[in-house]
């Protein structure tokens, strides 16, 4: 089985299109969708469509902090750009919408795998996991030998063996990486559509259940038409050029 | 973790059948195994399970990277086995015997020095354009196939470039062997290929010399001492070992990674080709260091910080380029535009070696030394106008070598040489395909279609080829 993990796809129609036909190319049979599908790009009822049709053939979907601001239920602060975005959002939303991302859980777990949107401590308080510090309190406390996690939107790997000491791994796009049974994983993905690492280009992992190999992408997309539209729709004008620069300085 | 049982023969893990053990080592014991279906020898290696959790990171580091390489230089991979019950690796079981007992011998004479670094200078090359460097090689972990290649084995303190570094910061203490180990490894830097060319030059010194480059050391201060003491040169222990031997030693031991060859392949094209090394002051050193210059040393190495540079960067930077020339004055304006092509690939690579081509045609029928009219011999004519042609790029003679290759075809010349010194990149000059040529092939269309590497093809505009024939 070989599993899709896609987060923080934020609205982004372009970038969530060329992350599922890559996907698709690359024999993909499983998606897990990790959270933050609204707020900052401006085609949440496409991406939101997508997701319901994608979760009802099977796919697994969890609620990202975006997510629960949308339908009210978040708890803690939103920065004004997004919390602009997620006014803008709201009035779009369907019935339909409303009831998918109400229903959707703040975390899972499947076999050697556990699935969460920002950490595995406390996932309803939506904590990022901003370096080698906050990986290895996640992973210490994870039942599950691999975690992955959503929220921060740059790809990176930490890793924990015997002495406990955390390693941090900034993946090289499409080699695979074989996750030793020996040692605890942390994985973040990265942005499906709002990558901020200084390239525009999409990112997402695949993960092979059966020979443990993780694999991180990038795949470019025409960000420039995502900007386009996020200008068009009045949103913020600081987040179209973040999909141009990838969030360089 | 709990201790397993000791294995026995006759036991069976995950189907296959133990037989022997052929090894047992400090990290862990070989056992010959056997699978009905498995139609080669095999051996599994099961790793000693002490309170050492370098020898478990190793087995883990090993378990990732080996799976991943291919080629007649690495122990075919076949199977491995995970920590929740016995750990083990199935692979490959390699004939014949390792270099050490050959270390018994030394000193080897110079030539058998050379044949045996070249293996290994291939091996090594082979390994990292994989990705991979090994940072222990030594002489037990150098095995030959019957057929004389080098393959490398033990990658439990391997560094494979695009996988996270399992053994990066959890131990304080260098990782290697104490005669062979870097200098950079002793500052703990892993990512460097050309720690792999220190420890070659470390085995070569063994087998030039009979004594160890820098001993035996065993505590991090007297592995340090490499950062600041140069190694007895090889000539002072045997004076059989020639200079351009000692070269070639001496240029792998550089404390600096800089001022090593910059890829294993060069190292194995200089122990191929001893004729054509340059010798520096390194080939006829016979003395120590002076106070002076052991003290500068010693500060530079207080604090030292290597750069770091990935494995592909690297031999990006250090690639053998071949420019096969025609020098005859009837195709001086292609000359200048092929010497134009190989300029600007030396200027944007400065550690990139230029070894000049030209191939002196033979008949196939009677294949003697050629002569011309006069009686002059063609082929030092022809080194003579290949240096000539190079005098303008006005290259470090360690970076340039000349080689007249006698062959009844041109083309086939070429590839071969390119294939056999494992050549990076070809620039060759195209005569136009006009008459004949058009229906018999040119050279470079052939080598073109058939090198195993990148080539440049050169053409220069048709009417100035015009004028440049007329007026020759």
């Amino acid at each position: 089985m070989t599993i899709a993990l896609m987060t923080d796809i934020h609205a982004n129609r372009e970038a969530f299109e060329a992350c599922l036909a890559h996907a698709g190319d690359h024999g993909v049979d499983q998606f897990v969708f990790l959270g933050d599908f609204v707020g900052y790009g401006a085609d949440p009822e496409w991406v939101l469509d997508t997701l319901i049709d994608l979760v009802a053939r099977g796919a697994t979907a969890l609620m990202g902090n975006h997510d629960a601001a949308a339908i009210g239920a978040l708890s803690t602060h939103l920065n004004p750009s997004a919390r602009q975005c997620i006014d803008w959002t709201r009035p779009r939303l369907s019935e339909a919408h409303v009831k998918f991302l109400s229903d959707l859980p703040l975390s899972a777990q499947d076999g050697p795998c556990l699935y969460v949107h920002a950490n595995g401590w406390d996932p309803a308080r939506f904590e990022y996991v901003f370096g080698p510090l906050e990986a290895g309190r996640s992973m210490q406390v994870a039942r599950a030998r691999i975690t992955f996690c959503g929220h921060m939107h740059e790809p990176m790997l930490y890793h924990m063996g015997l002495p406990q000491r955390v390693e941090t791994f900034a993946p090289v796009p499409g080699s695979p990486i074989p996750l030793s049974a020996a040692r605890r994983w942390l994985a973040l993905p990265g942005s499906v559509g709002q990558p901020r690492d200084g390239n525009p280009a999409a990112c997402y992992a695949m993960f092979d259940e059966l020979t443990s190999l993780l694999t991180f992408w990038r795949v470019p997309y025409d960000h420039q038409q995502a900007a386009q539209k996020v200008l068009q729709a009045g949103l913020p004008p600081q987040l179209a050029s973040l999909l141009l620069t990838g969030g360089a300085v | 973790m709990s201790r397993p049982p000791p294995l026995e023969p006759g036991q069976r893990i995950d189907g296959f059948e133990l037989q022997e053990r052929v090894h047992r080592g400090g990290m862990g014991t070989l056992w010959r195994v056997t699978r009905p279906d498995l139609t080669q020898p095999a051996v599994m290696k099961v790793p000693a399970i002490q309170e050492d959790p370098t020898a478990i990171v190793g087995f883990e580091v090993e378990q990732m990277i080996l799976p991943l390489l291919s080629g007649p230089h690495v122990p075919r991979f076949i199977a491995a086995g995970g920590f929740e019950a016995q750990p083990y690796i199935v692979m490959e079981y390699i004939e014949g015997q390792s270099l050490r007992p050959k270390l018994e011998q030394a000193p080897l004479p110079a030539l058998q020095v050379a044949s045996i670094g070249a293996q290994v200078a291939e091996a090594l090359h082979d390994l990292h354009q994989q990705h991979v460097i090994h940072l222990d090689l030594k002489p037990s972990n150098i095995l030959f196939r019957p057929g004389g290649a080098a393959v490398l084995v033990d990658y439990g303190l391997a560094r494979h470039e695009r996988l996270p570094d399992l053994l990066a910061e959890e131990f304080r203490l260098p990782l290697g062997t104490g005669p062979y180990i870097s200098p950079e490894q002793v500052l703990r830097v892993r990512d460097d290929p050309r720690s792999d060319l220190f420890a070659l030059g470390a085995v070569l010194y063994h087998l030039a010399t009979g004594q160890r480059a820098f001993g035996n050391p065993t505590t991090v201060s007297g592995l340090r001492k490499r950062l600041y003491r140069a190694p007895t040169p090889p000539r002072a222990h045997n004076p059989d070992c020639p200079p351009w031997l000692q070269e070639i030693i001496l240029h792998c031991l550089e404390v600096d990674a800089e001022q090593r060859y910059g890829s294993a392949a060069q190292v194995a094209f200089d122990l191929t080709h001893p004729q054509t090394v340059a010798l520096t002051a390194r080939a006829n050193w016979t003395g120590r260091l002076s106070i002076g210059e052991r003290l500068r040393r010693w500060v530079r190495s207080v604090g030292a910080t290597p750069e770091r540079r990935t494995v592909t960067r690297q031999l990006q930077r250090a690639p053998i380029v071949v420019v096969a020339v025609d020098a005859s004055q009837e195709w001086e304006a292609l000359a200048d535009a092929v010497r134009a092509a190989a300029r600007r690939v030396l200027q944007s690579e400065p550690q990139a070696r230029l070894a000049c081509v030209s191939v002196l045609k033979t008949s196939r029928i009677a294949p003697e030394a050629p002569t011309d009219e006069a009686g002059r011999n063609l082929h030092v004519q022809r080194l003579v106008q290949l240096q000539h042609w190079a005098r303008p790029l006005a290259l470090a003679p360690q970076r340039v070598t000349y080689h007249v290759l006698e062959a009844p075809d041109p083309a086939e010349a070429i590839i071969d040489y390119a294939r056999a010194n494992r050549v990076d990149h070809i620039i060759v000059g195209c005569r136009g395909l006009s008459g004949l040529r058009r229906y018999l092939g040119s050279v470079s269309t052939r080598v073109v279609a058939e090198a195993p590497c990148s080539v440049t093809v050169v053409k220069v505009p048709r009417e100035e080829m015009a004028q440049a024939a007329l007026a020759g």
